[in-house]
């Protein structure tokens, strides 16, 4: 049995909690970081790791690790104020690897 | 190119052959399956832009209702509400193979199966705005969880076909080309060799006729 967790601001998280997902509230990007790697260093319990765009922009390196292996999916979301479209550069992140150039035109 | 190592033998010209009918079938394998899976990723990739903009939107729209909610309640209330969660998410995950890539397939079930468990609180001292920011979530949630499906999915793939990509095209512009070369090399030895012995045996005969008649 897995679980889910997401990470993100206190409000963005709260939201979350009432659904049945564990929800770690953070005051930065560094403490998400921090969060991030106590979650994932012990046992691949989490399948899916939500984290709020704002702070997955200061700890790009460390979600970048997880993009090879099967578990967990690191999946970002907007956070509180919106997107700010990091989400989406995943997206073409993606495709420029697998094709090697953007084919989208976006 | 050529490396100097090879020696010019027929039966190295032989497994040289071989390697070159292997090489060249394994390219073409290869190349199939980069199409294939290129395929698949664009198909995902489609999804993936789609859901991705549902999410944000849902998500965009709970949280200005939690917005609301929160303005409404005072900050304790709020957090006492959510505090304890009646409802948990339980999730399975399994493994679909897409051309000898794993990638998972998530299905959850929540503890509760009635949708009016979602709320954690007494209607009493709670806002209605609140109640309205988690159904949106609830709703949302659904789609968060494909995303996280599609996207792995398309992480995994994009792996699969950069390293696909790299060996068809170390096949296609180093292996084989090379191959081909040592062959040329080979046979170009070889042949020289039979000229030169062609040669000699016609300068012997010569030798030996003019031993044997004795002329002049």
């Amino acid at each position: 049995m897995y679980k889910i967790a997401v990470i993100g601001g206190r409000d963005t998280v709260m939201g979350f909690k009432a659904l049945g997902l564990e929800t770690y509230p953070a005051a930065d990007g560094a403490e998400a970081g921090r969060i991030l790697k106590q979650l994932t260093r012990e046992n691949d319990d989490y399948a899916i790791i939500y984290i709020e765009e704002n702070f997955a922009v200061q700890i790009q390196t460390e979600i970048d690790k997880f993009k090879d292996s099967p578990t967990p999916a690191i999946i970002l979301i907007p956070g509180r104020e919106g997107s700010i479209g990091l989400g989406q550069s995943a997206l073409r992140a993606a495709v420029e690897r697998a094709v090697g150039t953007n084919i989208l035109g976006d | 190119m050529a490396s100097t190592t090879i020696t010019p033998t027929r039966m190295v010209l032989n497994q040289l052959k071989g390697r070159l009918k292997t090489a060249r079938r394994g390219h073409k394998l290869l190349k199939d399956k980069r199409d294939e899976l290129m395929r698949q990723f664009m198909d995902v990739v489609k999804l993936n832009k789609q859901l991705r903009t549902r999410v944000e939107e849902g998500l965009t729209g709970a949280f200005a209702s939690l917005q609301v909610a929160s303005s409404i309640m005072s900050p304790e209330m709020l957090e006492q509400a959510l505090l304890y969660p009646r409802q948990s998410v339980e999730l399975d995950m399994k493994f679909r193979n897409i051309m000898s890539v794993n990638v998972p397939v998530y299905s959850f079930h929540t503890k509760n199966n009635d949708p009016s468990e979602v709320y954690p609180y007494g209607f009493a001292q709670t806002s209605g705005e609140l109640d309205d920011a988690l159904e949106k979530m609830a709703k949302v949630f659904e789609d968060m969880l494909e995303l996280a499906q599609v996207e792995k999915t398309m992480q995994l793939l994009a792996e699969e076909i950069e390293k696909t990509r790299r060996r068809v095209n170390a096949l296609e512009y180093v292996m084989i080309p090379e191959l081909e070369g040592n062959i040329k090399y080979i046979s170009m030895k070889l042949e020289e060799n039979e000229n030169s012995t062609k040669v000699r045996l016609l300068k012997v005969k010569e030798m030996v006729l003019q031993d044997a008649h004795n002329f002049k």
